[in-house]
């Protein structure tokens, strides 16, 4: 009898847990204020996996070095030098004559000391070529990752999604969840702009024509203005020829705000520098009078106006047909920083609120006939202890949902699907067992005994035969991503709350109905 | 009530050649299905590509779905009825994977409404790039793999209490299988490999149990996979969440046998296995084929009600539950009853 009830104390705690953890589905107020999540496929959102090309930050990372090297050589009057990146990651340095050859040493020695330095003559010219080591390029793709994942979460956070979810897979992957997104054409585009902003002088000087035919001379770029009419949006393109020495960058930004010009009433985004920032600006201004200066976003011309004078106090802006939403955007994506490398959409799943919907409603129906035509089938086959085992199926499912809220797991479209299943092969318990009890009694044993040995047999297979599938609902997990990791989770809480329901909860009511009621039979 | 009579004793072990040939055809149809249509028909989570759903609001030509599309860019997409008739929703789908930034889906509903006349809605959109595409079939074809080996530990350790031998072998699987794929191997091949040399190990460490479990598995999971080839569907990550849960499900109703026939081997100590192993099978029968039924209810309920997004999921599992109880009866038991024959020949 002790026994007994100590049993009835475990199933009736166990009940009263799962139901505390469901009721803040319903009523979020309530402790202890776990729901039970959506998936993306239910609740609507996006799922998006980017690839950091991380081989591009070191290119750019190169690519400063060597501007530098210029810029040092420029500064101690060294002539005759050509510094060019080649092969991606290498800058060579080449020298005409050995005196300068000597100077050159000196500065590379002095100055860039953290790369690595090999040299080489070539009929009277020296050639020193440069490259950073490899475990500093490891460390600059291991950064460029981690900063981009940064820049990208402050963008989300700035453009405004509930609970987003960020995080890092793999070595150079960003997996980022955007549940219940209103517009996820917007939020992509948000995401993956690399928002790089250049400040490049417009070479009015050279030939235009020449360097649209190919023949772009050295130090100098062709970038293009890319307008569309909203209306029509047909584009035309105007070619540009920049110097391609960058003056100022983004990294100077403290802030990009979006404001309405009060002639045209059009939106534009005001950018403040920072102190360093401003101090470059006004040089550049002061040095360029009358020049035009391009601002370049993301290797396309944003606009190219004419400095008109120095302009001091860090102030800048950039205009263009914007609308509302777009300028917005762009001062979210400069406010936030720069992506230090592009990304790639390597994997994008989008799925609208009103398809959610309707997959939870085409689940919930299959679920209730699935689980009436189980019911009624248990009734009429196994009468009074069909009663049982569908009482066992019901705390099945109150138990799963409980189990999903409890570990705060996802609940999915298969995982409605898993738990679907569940209720058809949750009763199996409970069928082993009457099935063995059946025999039993057309053995001629008494109820209580044919009961005892029924449990006793089915106990083992019972655990043999779930530990089965929960051996491939444990692999099904560490395999599946999202939607079929919500599978793995439902089948796997199915197949412990069916053993928990049949070997113990409906023993309970076996052994009340046959001692406390003396009964003489069992309907079974 | 009682559908299947206490005291029934059908013979199935005296069938069982038949039985075998049928398994046999199934399994060769499949095969053969599997070399006309080139392998399995991918989805586009394992092949890479772009998937969209739209609704319309009307009744709409698929004609002008497709000059629109072609407005785009997307002229040799596939073009394809889904759910319910008046549902007027189609998937579109082409091979390669769309780069869907810079207001893609705003374009495509722009084109769509000019060419089809009415109103359309994007309900969902995936795209997978072929390098993930890669990494999801690789992953999914070591959990299948996976699944299998855990399974036969377990069953070698239950049935015949040789945990250690198992699990070696299962570890020097593992382990080879890892060292393989540092070269680069295919693998597709390198599955097959595995399993063949699973079942060598079973052959000389005498695991009949594991050897009749795993059998009876790689069956149900080649039906499975021949059927969605000759229906022409296709292999998504839902598909695959099927075939491990056929495969806990169909070891689920070959375990229950086994353990009837460890019980009767017992008890009968006398009479010979075949009659052991078919009074087993006549003794569970009830159980098998009840069980086999709830779970056709609710698989068949999610199939016809589940929508759309489940349905190639209900289907597979409605062929795997088929296949499953099947094999445990006309596969599993008898492999039992060959390897004894096999051995008295030795």
């Amino acid at each position: 009898m002790k026994h007994f009830s100590w049993k009835l104390l475990l199933v009736f705690a166990v009940i009263v847990a799962a139901i505390i953890y469901i009721l803040p589905t319903f009523k979020p107020s309530l402790w202890p204020h776990k729901q039970i999540n959506l998936g993306l496929d239910l609740q609507g959102g996006m799922h998006l996996v980017l690839e950091v090309d991380t081989a591009k930050a070191v290119e750019s990372n190169v690519e400063r070095i060597a501007q530098e090297i210029k810029e040092r050589l420029k500064k101690k009057r060294i002539r005759n030098v050509t510094v060019d990146r080649i092969e991606e990651i290498r800058i060579s340095v080449r020298v005409k004559n050995e005196e300068t050859a000597a100077n050159v040493k000196e500065l590379l020695d002095d100055e860039f000391r953290d790369l690595t330095l090999s040299k080489s003559t070539d009929n009277g010219m020296v050639l020193f070529t440069l490259a950073i080591p490899d475990g500093e390029s490891a460390h600059i793709e291991k950064l460029a990752v981690d900063q981009a994942l940064e820049t990208i979460r402050n963008r989300i956070d700035q453009f405004g999604v509930s609970e987003p979810d960020i995080r890092r897979q793999g070595e150079t992957r960003i997996l980022i969840q955007l549940p219940g997104v209103k517009d996820p054409q917007r939020a992509k585009d948000l995401i993956g702009r690399t928002a790089l902003l250049e400040f490049k002088l417009v070479d009015d000087t050279g030939n235009l024509q020449a360097a649209l035919k190919g023949n772009v001379p050295p130090g100098r770029q062709v970038l293009y203005k890319i307008d569309e009419d909203p209306e029509t949006q047909r584009q035309s393109k105007t070619p540009f020829l920049l110097k391609k020495r960058t003056l100022l960058t983004g990294a100077y930004l403290t802030d990009a705000r979006v404001q309405i010009d009060s002639q045209y009433n059009t939106p534009y985004v005001s950018l403040d520098f920072d102190k360093k920032g401003a101090r470059i600006f006004e040089r550049i201004t002061g040095e360029n009078v009358n020049k035009r200066l391009a601002i370049v976003l993301d290797q396309k011309v944003a606009s190219a106006p004419v400095i008109q004078e120095k302009i001091a106090g860090g102030q800048a802006r950039i205009t263009g047909n914007f609308s509302m939403e777009e300028a917005r955007d762009l001062a979210i994506v400069l406010r936030a920083g720069a992506l230090p490398a592009p990304v790639v959409i390597l994997e994008e799943r989008t799925v609208g609120p009103s398809l959610g919907a309707d997959s939870i409603r085409a689940g919930l129906i299959s679920m209730c006939i699935g689980g009436i035509l189980v019911v009624l089938f248990m009734i009429l086959y196994y009468k009074g202890s069909g009663i049982i085992a569908d009482f066992a199926l019901a705390l099945n499912i109150v138990l799963i949902a409980g189990g999903l809220a409890g570990f705060q797991a996802t609940l999915t479209l298969p995982g409605i699907a898993g738990i679907i299943l569940t209720i058809g092969m949750a009763v199996d318990a409970n069928v082993i067992i009457f099935e063995r009890i059946r025999e039993e009694l057309a053995l001629g044993r008494t109820p209580r005994a044919a009961v005892d040995t029924g449990y006793e047999r089915a106990t083992l297979t019972i655990l043999d035969a779930n530990i089965t599938t929960l051996i491939a609902a444990v692999v099904l997990f560490q395999f599946g991503t999202g939607a079929v990791k919500g599978f793995a989770v439902t089948l796997s809480l199915g197949v412990i709350a069916s053993m928990f329901t049949a070997l113990v909860m409906s023993r309970i009511i076996f052994d009340y109905i046959l001692m406390r009621r003396k009964v003489k039979t069992v309907s079974i | 009530m009682q559908l299947i009579k206490r005291d029934i004793n059908l013979d199935f072990i005296g069938k069982r050649k038949i039985a075998f040939f049928l398994s046999i055809v199934c399994i060769l149809i499949s095969i053969g299905s599997l070399i006309l249509h080139r392998g399995p028909k991918y989805g586009i989570d394992f092949a890479g590509g772009t998937l969209i759903q739209v609704k319309f609001v009307s009744a709409v030509d698929t004609d002008n779905i497709n000059s629109g599309l072609a407005n785009i860019g997307l002229e040799n997409s596939s073009i394809q009825d889904f759910g319910e008739q008046s549902a007027n929703e189609y998937l579109i789908r082409t091979e390669r994977p769309l780069v869907t930034s810079e207001g893609f889906s705003s374009d495509l509903e722009k084109a769509l409404e000019e060419s089809v006349g009415t109103d359309v809605e994007i309900r969902r959109l995936e795209m997978v790039g072929p390098q993930v595409g890669k990494d999801l079939r690789e992953k999914a074809l070591f959990a299948m793999f996976y699944a299998l080996l855990f399974i036969t530990i377990y069953i070698s350790g239950r049935f015949e209490l040789k945990w250690l031998i198992s699990a070696v072998m299962a570890g020097a699987l593992i382990g080879a299988v890892y060292v393989f794929k540092l070269f680069d191997v295919s693998i597709p091949f390198l599955i097959v490999a595995a399993l063949a040399v699973t079942l060598i190990l079973f052959w000389f460490l005498e695991l009949k149990y594991a050897m009749g479990a795993i059998v009876a598995l790689i069956h149900d999971v080649i039906i499975t996979v021949g059927v969605f080839s000759i229906f022409d569907k296709e292999f998504t990550l839902p598909i695959i969440a099927a075939l491990l849960t056929i495969i806990g499900y169909s070891l689920n109703d070959t375990i229950i046998v086994f353990d009837r026939i460890r019980e009767n081997l017992r008890k009968h100590h006398r009479q010979p296995l075949n009659f052991i192993i078919n009074r087993s099978i006549n003794e569970t029968l009830s159980r098998t084929i009840l069980t086999s039924a709830t779970t056709l209810f609710v698989v068949v309920a999610l199939f016809v009600l589940g929508g759309g997004i489940i349905h190639d999921f209900a289907f597979s599992m409605i062929i795997g539950v088929l296949t499953g109880t099947y094999s445990s009866i006309y596969v599993a038991s008898p492999i039992l009853l060959i390897w004894q024959q096999l051995g008295k020949v030795k």
